[in-house]
C-alpha cells in the first residue's frame, strides 16, 4: 500500500538521494522533509544549499549524504546560485553543449537564510522568474548556531538571542509571512507543507517542479533540539501546529489561495504549545493572547482561501 | 570587426572581448565606473551577437554567487565591478577561488567609500589581493582586451582552475577612447577553446561541492589552494606566449622600460605606467635615465622575475594608489621591500602615494619623486617625517 | 572508501575539495547514538509501511516477508517510528551496552 501510494509522485519511490550516516539530531523533522521531498524531485536535480543544519549535518568533508549533484557556496545567496546554475543550464543546452535534458534546479535553506539574510538573493530570484523551486526548511530559529532567533521564530519563543526574562517575553515580533513576500512576486506556485502530512507535502513537491517558474515551499521543521521536546513526537508537534490553526496548510496557485488541509474544529493553540521548552515560560495571559490571534489569521486565511 | 585598430572606449572594448571569448553566463551588478561594460555586454545579449545569459542581478554579492554557480554547471562565466560592488562580493571572492571556479572579472578599480568616490584608485583591488584570485594589471585599452581574452585560458587550464581579476582603472582608463585592434573571431577561437570543466554539476555525474572541512582537513585544503595559485604563474607565462605568437602582440609578468642604463626606477601597477613612461622621456632629455618595471601580474606575486629585473637597480619608487590602512607602508612597497630585504638585495626603496579618488598625477610630479629620491633624505634609514610613506600632492 | 580525516595528505584532496563518492556519509555508522532502539511485533503489524515513511534517518526496511524492522547501523533511536505506529506495533526498549 505505501509503495502504491508513493508512484502518484515518484518513480523511484524506495530509493533515498539523502543516504543514512547524516549526523542530524534524533527525530529531525527537516531531514525528514527533504528526505521526502528529494524522492519527487528525482534525479534529475540539482541542489544549491544554504549554509545551515542540512548543509552541516549532511557534507563534512570528504563524505557527502547526498547523491544528487549538490553544491553549497554561502548562507545568504542559495537563490542566487541557484539562478546562476539555471541560467548556465539553459544557455549550455541551448549551445548544444549539454543533451537536452529536463533538469530541475532545487535551492534549499533554512528560515535564517531565507527571511532574514537570504530574502534579497530570493527576491532576486523570485523577480527574474527563473524555473527553480526554492524550499525554505523554517525550524524557526537559527538552529546550527545553537538557537538563535530569525524572523520566522513565533511570538514568546525563547531563544538565545531572544530569551525571556524580567524585560522580555521571548521573542516579540509576529513571524515573518514569507509565503506572502513570496505571492506577492507574482509566482505561479506558492506552498506550505508540513513532514507530518506527508502526502500533501509530496503533492506540493510534485507541483513546485511543474510550475512554469519559480516556485516556493515552505515547510515546517519541527525541531526536536532546539523547540525543547522529546525526540519521537517530531511528527506529533507538527499535526498540532495545523490542528491548532498556528501553521495552516495551503497552496497559492497563481495569486489564488487554496486550502489544502481544513482542521476544524482547531484545537485550543496551548495544546501545541505544551510540553514545548521554548514556550515553557509563557503565561496564560500570553497564551490567550497568542490564541486570540490564531483564530484571528485563521478567518483570513478562510476568507482568502474562499472556505466558510 | 574591420581589419586594423578601432578608435574605441576602452569599456566597450572590454565587453567586446568578452563577447570574442564566447562567454557563456553573464551576472553583473551595474556600478560607476564599469557601467558601460555590462551595459553594452546586455546589448550584445539582446540583439543575438552574443549568445550568452544576461542575469540582472539584485547586488554584487549575488553577481559572484551567480557565477559560481553558473560556473559550476559547467558555463564560461564573466563578470565586472567596482569598489562598493567588491567590497559586497568580497565574501564571495575566497569562496569563487577556493572552490576553483574559473570566473574572469573586470575589475574596474575606483576608491573605496567613505567620502564616496566614483573616481579610480587601487584600494578596492588592494583591499582583495589576498582572495586567492589570479590578477593582471593592464596599462591601456589593447592590454585589457588582450588580458581578458588570456584571463579565459589561463583560468580554465586544468592545471589552473582559478578566477581570474582584470584590473582596469576607472574612467582614466575605462572610460578613454583608444585604438584598439581586435582579433578575428576565428582566431580566438584557435587560441581559445569552449570550457571543459574538470568537475560539473549534472546529474549524469552527481558531485557535491563545497563540502565544510573540520580542522583535520582545513589546512590541507588551504594549501592546496595556495600551490595551485602559486603554480598558475608558469601557466600564466604560456598562455602570453602563445597568445603573443598567434597575435603578435606579447607580454611578459614582469616588464621593463628604460631599465638598460638607469639604476634608479618607478614600480606601479595599472595604466599611471603611460604616465610615467612619458616622465621618464622627458627625464632622458635632460639627460637623467631612469627606468620603469611594470608589473603585469600582481598575483601570485612575481617574485623571480621582480629579482631579474631589479638587477642593478640602486634605487626603487614604489608609486600606489592606495593608502596604507595603518601598514608601515601601502600594499605593493609591503611585498617589494619583503622581497627585496628577503634577498638582501640593498636597494633604496621609497613609497610614493599618488592618485587616489581619481586625482590626477602628471609626468611632473614623477619628476619631484626623482628629486626626492635622490635628495640625502631619502638615503637615510629614518625618515624625517613618522611615516615611511609621502602622499605626494596632499595639501597641509 | 573515504579515508579518516587526518590520513588525508594535501595533494590527495580533489580539486575545490569536491566529493566524487556521492553518498559516502553511509560509511558513518551513527547506531552508535543510541539508547533505545525499535522492536516490532509483527502480529499487530499491518504493513502500512508509516514508520518507514517517517523514519529521518532511512534507517528502516522491509523484510522479505513485509514486515519492518531497523537497520540496527544507522538507527539513532528517536522513537518516531514507534510514537506514529497507529496499531502500537512497535515499542522502544533499552539498548544494550
Amino acid at each position: 500500500m505505501r509503495l502504491k501510494s508513493l508512484e502518484l509522485y515518484t518513480e523511484h519511490p524506495e530509493y533515498e538521494f539523502a543516504v543514512s550516516g547524516h549526523r542530524a539530531c534524533q527525530g529531525c523533522a527537516e531531514m525528514l522533509a527533504l528526505r521526502l521531498a528529494l524522492k519527487v524531485f528525482g534525479e534529475d536535480t540539482i541542489i544549491a544549499m544554504a549554509t545551515g543544519c542540512m548543509e552541516i549535518i549532511s557534507t563534512p568533508l570528504p563524505t557527502t549524504s547526498w547523491r544528487l549533484p549538490w553544491i553549497h557556496v554561502a548562507f545568504e545567496n542559495t537563490a542566487a546560485v541557484a539562478s546562476g546554475i539555471e541560467s548556465a543550464l539553459r544557455i549550455l543546452t541551448e549551445k548544444k553543449k549539454i543533451p537536452r535534458k529536463d533538469i530541475h534546479v532545487v535551492a534549499i535553506a533554512g528560515d535564517g537564510g531565507t527571511s532574514d539574510i537570504g530574502l534579497q538573493a530570493l527576491s532576486g530570484a523570485m523577480e527574474r522568474g527563473h524555473k527553480f523551486t526554492y524550499i525554505c526548511v523554517d525550524n524557526e530559529a537559527y538552529m546550527n548556531t545553537g538557537i538563535q532567533r530569525s524572523s520566522s521564530t513565533p511570538y514568546g519563543a525563547m531563544t538565545t538571542t531572544s530569551p525571556p526574562g524580567k524585560r522580555s517575553i521571548g521573542q516579540s515580533t509576529q513571524k515573518k509571512n514569507m509565503p506572502k513576500i513570496a505571492a506577492a512576486h507574482n509566482i505561479p506556485y506558492v506552498a506550505t507543507a508540513c513532514p507530518s502530512y506527508p502526502f500533501d507535502l509530496l503533492a506540493k513537491v510534485k507541483k513546485a517542479r511543474m510550475a512554469n517558474g519559480p516556485s516556493y515551499l515552505h515547510i515546517l521543521s519541527v525541531c526536536p533540539t532546539g523547540w525543547r521536546i522529546p525526540s519521537d513526537l517530531a511528527i506529533r508537534y507538527g499535526r498540532l501546529a495545523v490542528e491548532t490553526g498556528v501553521f495552516p496548510l495551503y497552496e497559492i496557485e497563481k495569486g489564488k489561495y487554496r486550502l489544502t488541509y481544513n482542521p476544524e474544529p482547531l484545537r485550543h493553540v496551548v495544546d501545541y504549545m505544551n510540553g514545548q521548552g521554548r514556550f515553557r515560560h509563557l503565561t496564560v495571559k500570553t497564551i490567550s493572547q497568542i490564541q486570540e490571534k490564531v483564530i484571528k489569521d485563521w478567518g483570513k486565511m478562510k476568507y482568502l482561501c474562499g472556505v466558510k | 570587426m574591420k581589419e586594423g585598430k578601432t578608435g574605441i572606449e576602452v569599456s566597450i572594448a572590454a565587453s567586446i572581448a568578452a563577447k570574442l571569448a564566447r562567454v557563456e553566463v553573464v551576472a553583473a551588478y551595474p556600478i560607476t565606473p564599469q557601467t558601460h561594460i555590462v551595459e553594452h555586454l546586455s546589448e550584445l545579449v539582446a540583439n543575438g551577437e552574443l549568445d550568452a545569459s544576461y542575469v540582472n542581478v539584485e547586488s554584487e554579492h549575488s553577481a559572484m554567487s551567480a557565477c559560481c554557480g553558473a560556473s559550476a554547471a559547467g558555463a564560461r562565466t564573466f563578470t565586472s565591478t567596482s569598489a562598493q560592488g567588491m567590497e559586497l562580493m568580497h565574501e564571495i571572492l575566497f569562496i569563487a577561488s577556493a572552490m576553483r571556479f574559473p570566473i574572469v572579472m573586470a575589475a574596474v578599480n575606483r576608491a573605496l567609500s567613505s567620502p564616496l568616490s566614483i573616481w579610480g584608485d587601487h584600494s578596492d583591488v588592494m583591499a582583495a589581493r589576498d582572495t586567492g584570485w589570479i590578477m593582471l594589471f593592464c596599462e591601456n585599452g589593447q592590454e585589457v582586451v588582450d588580458s581578458i581574452i588570456m584571463a579565459f585560458k589561463i583560468a580554465e587550464d586544468r592545471r589552473v582552475l582559478l578566477p581570474v581579476m582584470v584590473n582596469l582603472d576607472g574612467f582614466s582608463l575605462s572610460h578613454v577612447i583608444e585604438p584598439i585592434e581586435f582579433p578575428s573571431q576565428e582566431k580566438v577561437d584557435a587560441f581559445l577553446p569552449p570550457y571543459d570543466p574538470l568537475y560539473t554539476l549534472h546529474p549524469d555525474k552527481p558531485v557535491t561541492m563545497g563540502a565544510y572541512g573540520m580542522p583535520e582537513l582545513y589546512t590541507e585544503a588551504k594549501y592546496a589552494q595556495e600551490m595551485a595559485l602559486i603554480d598558475s604563474k608558469k601557466v600564466v607565462i604560456e598562455v602570453m606566449d602563445d597568445f603573443g605568437k598567434r597575435f603578435g602582440r606579447s607580454y611578459k609578468p614582469v616588464e621593463t622600460y628604460n631599465t638598460e642604463k638607469a639604476d634608479t626606477v618607478f614600480i606601479a601597477l595599472g595604466s599611471i605606467n603611460e604616465n610615467i613612461k612619458t616622465a621618464i622621456d622627458m627625464l632622458k632629455e635632460e639627460g637623467r635615465e631612469v627606468g620603469l618595471i611594470h608589473l603585469r601580474l600582481f598575483r601570485p606575486f612575481p617574485s623571480d622575475e621582480l629579482i631579474a629585473a631589479l638587477k642593478g637597480v640602486k634605487r626603487v619608487a614604489v608609486i600606489e594608489r592606495a593608502m596604507p590602512g595603518g601598514a608601515m607602508n601601502s600594499p605593493l612597497f609591503n611585498e617589494i621591500s619583503s622581497l627585496v630585504h628577503s634577498n638582501s638585495m640593498g636597494i633604496q626603496l621609497n613609497n610614493y602615494i599618488v592618485g587616489l579618488g581619481g586625482r590626477d598625477v602628471n609626468p611632473e610630479d614623477f619628476h619631484g619623486i626623482i628629486d626626492d629620491m635622490l635628495s640625502p633624505e631619502a638615503k637615510k634609514e629614518t625618515p624625517k617625517e613618522e611615516k615611511n610613506y609621502r602622499v605626494i600632492g596632499v595639501r597641509g | 572508501m573515504a579515508k579518516p580525516m587526518d590520513q588525508y595528505k594535501w595533494h590527495e584532496l580533489n580539486v575545490g575539495c569536491v566529493i566524487e563518492e556521492v553518498g559516502n556519509a553511509m560509511e558513518y555508522k551513527t547506531g552508535d547514538w543510541r539508547t533505545m532502539k525499535p522492536v516490532w511485533n509483527d502480529a499487530k503489524c499491518i504493513k502500512c509501511g508509516l514508520c518507514w515513511l517517517f523514519c529521518p534517518d532511512a534507517a528502516i526496511y522491509q523484510n522479505d516477508e513485509g514486515f519492518y524492522a531497523a537497520n540496527l547501523d544507522y538507527c539513532k533511536g528517536c522513537g518516531i517510528c514507534a510514537k506514529e505506529c497507529k496499531p502500537g506495533a512497535i515499542t522502544m526498549v533499552e539498548e544494550e551496552r
